[in-house]
């Protein structure tokens, strides 16, 4: 930190919530670092919410707690909040304010950069093309992720969407290249149950040397979690772009960063938006989304998996439906198939990913992707709005063709959904499966496939069993 | 100017300066020692509130403000075309010559290039007497597009000198008017403030549909050109998918896409994409006819304000030539929510849901510069500006202020539905929600150019979706084997038009543009279908049986038929159909 322009003041004159105004101050720039020192000596850091000519609204990360009006000294450093990065910072654990809490020494900076960075120019960003494969047929299949996408999953408290992820973390893939390739895990509120879970399972499989971990845990300060997703996406675009490395980031729970945020816009007494959370929660999470990416010229990508809870499972709350404007797609958890024993419980429904459409097809998964998609998608949905018709009128009142339909739709979530938590199905079965379930159709119901694919892909041309 | 302020607090994108005496609102100030851009938008005795355009972040109290005397505006001249810029007309690709691939503060780079010669053929005579938009001469911007240099608003005169047919930058002058106040020197670069309309003769009722080639829109809910559209729905009901459709594939001579707080890589597939396709009526790429407007979710919140002002005067440009131009704005939800943030910041009273009180006016200021207009000058010039604005209502609802506010001013109204979307049916309009109020207006104009019968299979194909949407619910309570087979069949066939003629792939080569002529002989094809099937069903043939028609793949195939081909291959459809049904009835 910079010493020459410092200032050290004792003038706090209030203390509210997450927040501490500071008077008798000159010279204070909008957004620097500024360091408190408690009564008791103990160091804390904060940033300055709005400059006065004469006066300071600063954001206390580590919690106000023991901060008083007389003997709290303040210092003003004239930075903005920086990290140190270098290639080293792989395979280590910090907090969430960037300090190692793996017992190994502080990182030698190659770099030291700012946690907010800047904005991609749109001009310089690469379209994502880039197949991942996740082994996770749903995702592979129905709802593809590239890299440099963000594609959050939308799930509920009490489902599997921790086991989803480390899955995802564990599989993905770029088929037939051999790539560097990293996780950064962003913890903002989570139990310790649950950051043990990921460590524990990063470190069975060897992940764990080619991840970093900030941790901001349940029981850390929660104005804490406003930087620590700023922190892993600072050294993200270090590794991705100075590094050429591909870089999937997991950034979880992104329901407690909003709280986070709606705390200090309450402390600061700010005009509340829906459900009290503040008007620019859109800005501020496209801050932190839209740092996903690729840019031209540049090896390396980052890929986004954010998680968060939908409260009451509700996707119309504030969080999600902000997340799902900015986000390319969505992948929703359900309950009912939590509750039906379907692992991952993927509603494909509801699930989207905008960016499939450039990562599929011929030379990237298979020629026939797309169509089969598309016929999946429209063949499930009418089996679900039969499903409905029948617990109203009962099946008698159904056609052949709806019975069938009926079928394929519980063999889909059966067979196609469901899956084994280390089962890796490579997009060929993932295909294979889907045609085999649409072979229970009559052909003529096929009219989103072209009749060429037909012709060579499905199971009773080809001469196949039929499932 | 040498005004100078004194910043006195910072507060996000808005800071306040005092010692601001002598400002005006809306001037273009430059902020702190890095001489960020910023606006004024409001004042108190000398302290001004300013809006700032670039990231605040280390602004401090007690660093000046320099009144510039000018109101934020564009520039204006040939090289537009085919550009994209940000919010406040920087361009792009010198941001990321000068500065790398992150946008970084304090970039200044000019709009239309200096010293690019241009080759300029003179029109207008010297000596004639010139008044604001006749033509001083003309330069082929692109292969399509003649650029005309008109007479600027509020300079009329006798035209003493016009630079003879030559290439010349824009910056050099090529005409000379005597006006009243002095002889004038014109250069092609001309400059207006984005916040201020360019003035017209008069507005006229429109009555020529944009074409888009997508079958849902022309043929059901038709937009003008000069018309105003809204496209709200919930977030992956399909509302940039549409947008980008119509940027691409809309009839008109200008498109100006204005990306409003939306994603970057959104913009990176825009400019994949267009520099490489084809216009389908003239065969030119489409970026040359394009301007993009990139102001994604993480940059500048302010910006995105003006994001949609300089898109705005960008088109009323290119209208003033003659053209019919063509505004995509997505979103205008995200604008909406610009304008929260800082009226929040300025501690205004919040009208409903914390948007400011003057959300209203000046959401209808925005729409209300489009339309078809009568243009200044001798030539009598008519052009036109559609504009066709996303809304993103949070959770889907359509009460919210945005949406409801947009609908009160716009004509069509394209409601997106999340349980379309979820069942793939692209693109995903709700046929029953849906208005235009352009159809009586348009209706002249396909009955002239492509069939008599329009109107009338319009009205009939939606008599039969709404018809569908009143048998379902009987369904929902009985199954569909209560009902009698007539109203079985009217099922069949809402179900055929929604597959066959209201579903389209966007991402399908061919389908992706459904040409109108295409669209007409489809709706043709598909109401046939449904005569004869009901022809079929009061001579006693089982519905069952008319359900096993092989043709019946055929129709819902259609749309993908070729274009060169369509003609000859619906006619052979068509004799299929009649012959399977005779062989049913007879």
């Amino acid at each position: 930190m910079a010493v020459s322009k410092s200032k050290e003041y004792t003038t706090v004159t209030e203390v509210s919530g997450p927040l501490m105004v500071v008077e008798k101050v000159s010279d204070v720039a909008y957004g620097e670092v500024v360091e408190i020192e408690t009564p008791s000596g103990e160091r804390r850091r904060g940033q300055v919410l709005e400059a006065q000519t004469d006066k300071a609204i600063i954001q206390v990360f580590e919690g106000t707690r023991d901060l008083d009006t007389d003997w709290t000294s303040v210092r003003f450093t004239g930075e903005t909040m920086k990290i140190p990065v270098s290639i080293e910072v792989l395979g280590r654990v910090f907090d969430g304010t960037g300090t190692p809490i793996d017992g190994g020494p502080s990182i030698i900076p190659e770099k030291v950069l700012d946690i907010y960075g800047a904005p991609i120019n749109p001009y310089a960003r690469e379209f994502p093309r880039d197949f991942i494969e996740t082994g996770i047929s749903t995702i592979d299949g129905m709802n593809t992720l590239v890299r440099g996408q963000k594609l959050p999953i939308f799930s509920g408290a009490g489902l599997p969407h921790n086991e989803l992820a480390a899955q995802i973390a564990r599989q993905a893939k770029v088929l037939g290249k051999k790539e560097e390739f990293a996780v950064v895990f962003v913890a903002m509120g989570i139990t310790h149950e649950e950051a043990n879970f990921f460590i524990q399972d990063f470190e069975r499989t060897g992940a764990l040397e080619r991840a970093v971990m900030f941790l901001n845990l349940a029981d850390d300060p929660a104005i804490e979690r406003i930087i620590t997703p700023r922190l892993g996406l600072t050294t993200a675009e270090y590794l991705a772009f100075e590094k050429d490395m591909h870089i999937l980031v997991i950034l979880t729970n992104l329901t407690n960063y909003c709280e986070a945020l709606r705390e200090i816009a309450a402390a600061r007494g700010e005009v509340p938006g829906r459900r009290g959370y503040p008007g620019y929660m859109y800005t501020d999470l496209a801050s932190i989304y839209e740092r996903a990416g690729r840019i031209k010229g540049k090896k390396g990508s980052i890929t986004q998996m954010p998680m968060l809870t939908m409260p009451d499972d509700d996707i119309t709350h504030p969080i999600p439906d902000l997340t799902g404007y900015i986000t390319e797609g969505q992948i929703v958890l359900f309950r009912e198939f939590n509750r039906k024993g379907i692992y991952p419980p993927v509603d494909v429904l509801p699930c989207l990913s905008r960016l499939m459409q450039g990562g599929i097809g011929e030379g990237r998964t298979r020629e026939d992707h797309a169509d089969v998609n598309d016929q999946l998608y429209s063949a499930y949905a009418e089996g679900r709005r039969l499903r409905d018709l029948v617990a109203v009128v009962g099946e008698e009142a159904l056609t052949d063709l709806d019975r069938t339909y009926l079928e394929f739709a519980d063999r889909f979530e059966a067979e196609f959904v469901n899956q084994a938590v280390d089962e890796d199905r490579s997009i060929e079965k993932t295909l294979e499966i889907a045609w085999n379930l649409l072979s229970m159709l009559p052909e003529s119901e096929l009219k989103r496939i072209d009749p060429e694919f037909i012709k060579k892909y499905h199971p009773k041309r080809r001469g196949g069993k039929t499932g | 100017m040498t005004e100078k302020g004194i910043i006195t607090r910072v507060t996000g994108p808005v800071i306040s300066a005092k010692n601001m005496r002598g400002s005006r609102m809306y001037e273009l100030v430059r902020v702190g020692n890095e001489r960020l851009i910023g606006e004024i938008i409001g004042l108190d005795e000398d302290v001004a509130t300013i809006q700032v355009y670039e990231e605040t972040g280390g602004v401090t109290p007690g660093e000046e403000v320099i009144s510039t005397g000018m109101p934020l505006s564009v520039e204006l001249g040939p090289g537009l075309l085919g550009k994209i810029y940000d919010g406040i007309q920087r361009p792009l690709d010198l941001i990321k010559l000068q500065m790398g691939d992150y946008i970084k503060r304090g970039v200044e780079a000019p709009a239309l290039e200096r010293d690019k010669k241009w080759e300029f053929a003179p029109v207008a005579k010297k000596g004639e007497t010139m008044g604001p938009g006749d033509i001083l001469g003309v330069v082929q911007e692109t292969k399509t597009i003649e650029h005309r240099i008109l007479v600027p608003p509020g300079i009329t005169g006798k035209l003493l000198e016009i630079a003879p047919k030559g290439k010349y930058t824009i910056e050099e002058t090529i005409a000379k008017i005597k006006t009243a106040e002095g002889v004038k020197k014109i250069q092609m670069l001309q400059k207006w403030p984005v916040r201020t309309g360019r003035p017209y003769v008069k507005k006229l009722d429109p009555s020529v549909p944009l074409i888009t080639g997508q079958r849902v829109i022309d043929t059901f809910f038709p937009v003008a050109k000069g018309g105003t559209a809204a496209i709200p729905g919930p977030f992956g009901s399909g509302k940039t998918v549409v947008q980008q459709l119509l940027a691409k594939w809309a009839d008109a001579d200008v498109i100006v896409y204005v990306g409003c707080g939306e994603r970057g890589n959104e913009m990176a597939d825009v400019l994949r994409e267009f520099p490489v396709l084809e216009d389908p009526r003239t065969g030119e790429l489409l970026m040359n006819r394009t301007m993009l407007i990139a102001n994604t979710s993480n940059m500048p919140v302010a910006a995105r304000d003006a994001s949609v002002y300089t898109g705005m005067t960008l088109a009323e440009y290119y209208r003033d030539m003659g053209y019919d131009v063509a505004l995509m704005a997505d979103s205008t939800s995200r604008w909406a929510e610009a304008m929260r943030e800082i009226s929040g910041r300025l501690e205004e009273m919040p009208g409903e849901e914390g948007y400011p009180a003057y959300l209203a006016s000046r959401l209808a200021d925005f729409y209300e510069r489009s339309g078809r207009a009568m243009l200044n000058g001798k030539d009598e010039k008519i052009g036109s500006i559609s504009v066709i604005g996303a809304v993103s209502p949070p959770g889907g609802d359509f009460s919210e202020p945005v949406t409801q506010n947009t609908l009160r001013i716009t004509k069509v109204f394209w409601a997106l539905d999340a349980d379309l979307a979820n069942k793939r049916h692209f693109p995903a309009i709700n046929w029953l929600q849906s208005y235009s109020l352009y159809l009586d207006g348009v209706k002249d104009w396909w009955h002239k150019e492509v069939g008599a019968k329009w109107e009338k299979m319009r009205n009939e194909a939606m008599s039969l979706l709404q018809k569908e949407s009143e048998l379902q619910e009987i369904v929902q309570l009985v199954g569909p084997d209560a009902l009698p087979e007539s109203d079985q069949a009217a099922l069949d066939g809402a179900k055929a038009i929604r597959e066959a003629f209201l579903m389209q792939n966007a991402f399908h080569k061919v389908d992706t543009y459904c040409p109108k002529e295409k669209q007409y002989r489809m709706l043709e094809i598909l109401l046939k279908f449904n005569e004869l099937m009901y022809e079929a069903i009061q001579k006693d043939v089982p519905i069952e049986r008319i359900r096993g028609l092989p043709v019946k793949e055929k129709l819902a195939r259609m749309g993908t038929v070729p274009d060169a081909e369509y003609q000859r291959r619906f006619e052979e459809i068509e004799k299929e159909m009649e012959a399977q049904f005779k062989d049913m009835v007879g």
